[in-house]
């Protein structure tokens, strides 16, 4: 099994290219699940989005992608995780008694990566099991029978709503979207130095475009709660 | 104009050997001058623990001028002390203040493993050269110098990566203790070149197997190696080497 690919992929640029390539793929869905998510706003029950939900679940293509978003996720999280490991084997047992933490560009949120990811992980779970476990499996979820349907499809939004009316629940996903922020300031313009994806005249575009999406996407996500709450 | 009085608290860390376990040990080093570079200043204080019948503090220096890549040393936190762009033995006390406690370290990796005290051995970048930093040419007679014409703006970035001195202060920085940095900057520095042209299919992806074999750690992007380079080499040579490991491994036969 010592094919070059065997050896690309195991190696630690290879691993990296698998962090980029998977974590730039998630950033195109997370912007694509806001801009459905924004229908949450709409108010008027919830129609358009329950019906944009279903297209979402029914839709043969849209279907495949999801395996693949699926198995992005699992790659990212475990690849990561591995190299967190990894790089604590090579830190060595003796740490520093001092140690400034000094960079040359990149945020402070680069030195916990693998701490933010993990939290994003653990949010990714409970996301999941609240809202995409019901939606396929789920016994708490309602139907909901609208005008030229000729079944009832699952009222996801009033699922969604009734977590909201919970400030907890408002509070946990607020907070959990400043560390997915935290994590796309950093990874957006990391993933293309490590694709090798660097120029002088582009590199300044990528980080503004890498910080400006991290601050849209989080603070987009953030208000969704926010506003569900107050209109409750 | 300067002080030459300088009174100094460093903690030190002190080990016997490879097997042995360190700890930090307490020094008073009294009449520094700030024109002292800051291994004057130990050797100073080895001087004051030689009459005393004490041990030296072993660390590792040859040239004293910033160009050979020996010393080492992380000072309060930061490898080759707190001013960017210098190297330990070019490290002046002016910038440190009378009653300063100074705590100084070995690099911390564990493909860097300690020999004594301050003094580790790096012998891991001499194997991830010779997996690959090196050109093939033919013996004999000198060349005459214009031979391959090099342009200017790329003998220049050729020459910012080859200024690396491999001291390792990219390694002792780097939270994930990766030798990046290193790496990045040898090949980058021979891929500028058209007498790099030979091994340039093999180079990248041997040196990088070589690097990832002796323990360092995965580039994770966080760019402290930049910020703590003596010679202040660029990331943008990692992107390089990235781009030439792709090539090389993806591309390559």
């Amino acid at each position: 099994m010592n094919t070059w690919f065997v050896r690309f992929i195991t190696s630690s640029i290879g691993k990296k290219v698998v962090m980029a390539l998977t974590g730039l793929f998630l950033i195109s869905f997370l912007i694509i699940h806001l801009i459905g998510n924004l229908q949450l706003l709409s108010g008027a029950g919830g129609q358009a989005f329950n019906e944009y939900a279903y297209f979402m679940t029914h839709n043969p293509l849209i279907k495949a992608t999801s395996y693949g978003l699926y198995a992005s996720i699992l790659l990212h999280a475990i690849q990561g995780i591995l190299l967190w490991i990894k790089n604590r084997q090579a830190r060595g047992s003796q740490g520093y008694a001092v140690k400034a933490n000094r960079t040359a560009g990149a945020s402070k949120a680069s030195y916990r990566m693998g701490a933010i990811g993990s939290i994003i992980l653990i949010f990714l779970v409970i996301h999941l099991i609240q809202f995409w476990y019901q939606t396929h499996w789920g016994s708490q979820i309602e139907t909901v029978d609208y005008e030229g349907w000729d079944q009832p499809i699952n009222d996801l939004y009033a699922l969604v709503a009734f977590t909201y009316t919970n400030i907890w629940m408002v509070v946990f996903y607020v907070v959990c979207m400043i560390f997915v922020g935290l994590h796309l300031w950093h990874g957006f313009e990391s993933a293309f130095q490590t694709l090798g994806l660097s120029h002088e005249k582009w590199t300044p575009l990528v980080k503004i475009v890498g910080r400006v999406l991290s601050v849209a996407l989080a603070a987009g996500f953030a208000i969704i709660p926010i506003w569900m709450y107050l209109n409750q | 104009m300067g002080a030459d009085n300088m009174k100094l608290t460093l903690k030190i860390w002190r080990q016997k050997g490879n097997k042995a376990k360190g700890q930090f040990q307490t020094y008073q080093v009294d009449n520094v001058s700030t024109h002292m570079s800051f291994l004057e200043m130990l050797d100073v204080l080895n001087e004051k623990l030689v009459s005393d019948k004490q041990e030296p503090v072993a660390f590792e220096h040859d040239c004293r001028e910033g160009i050979c890549g020996t010393c080492s040393l992380v000072i309060n936190g930061y490898p080759h002390g707190p001013m960017q762009g210098t190297t330990t033995c070019q490290l002046h006390m002016r910038h440190f203040n009378d009653g300063d406690t100074i705590t100084i370290e070995p690099w911390r990796s564990a493909a860097f493993p300690v020999v004594k005290d301050l003094v580790v051995n790096r012998d891991a970048f001499d194997r991830i050269i010779q997996s690959g930093g090196f050109i093939s040419v033919n013996t004999g007679q000198a060349q005459d110098g214009n031979a391959i014409p090099i342009e200017k703006e790329v003998a220049n970035e050729a020459m910012d990566a080859a200024t690396c001195i491999g001291c390792g202060a990219c390694v002792a920085a780097c939270p994930n203790a990766s030798a990046m940095l290193f790496t990045a900057a040898k090949v980058s520095h021979l891929a500028h070149m058209p007498q790099g042209e030979v091994e340039a299919a093999q180079r990248a992806r041997r040196m990088v197997e070589q690097h990832d074999a002796e323990g360092f750690g995965r580039c994770s992007n966080i760019t402290a190696c930049e910020a703590e380079c003596p010679k202040e080499i660029s990331v943008e040579h990692i992107a390089r080497l990235n781009r030439e490991y792709l090539s090389s491994s993806v591309g390559g036969k």
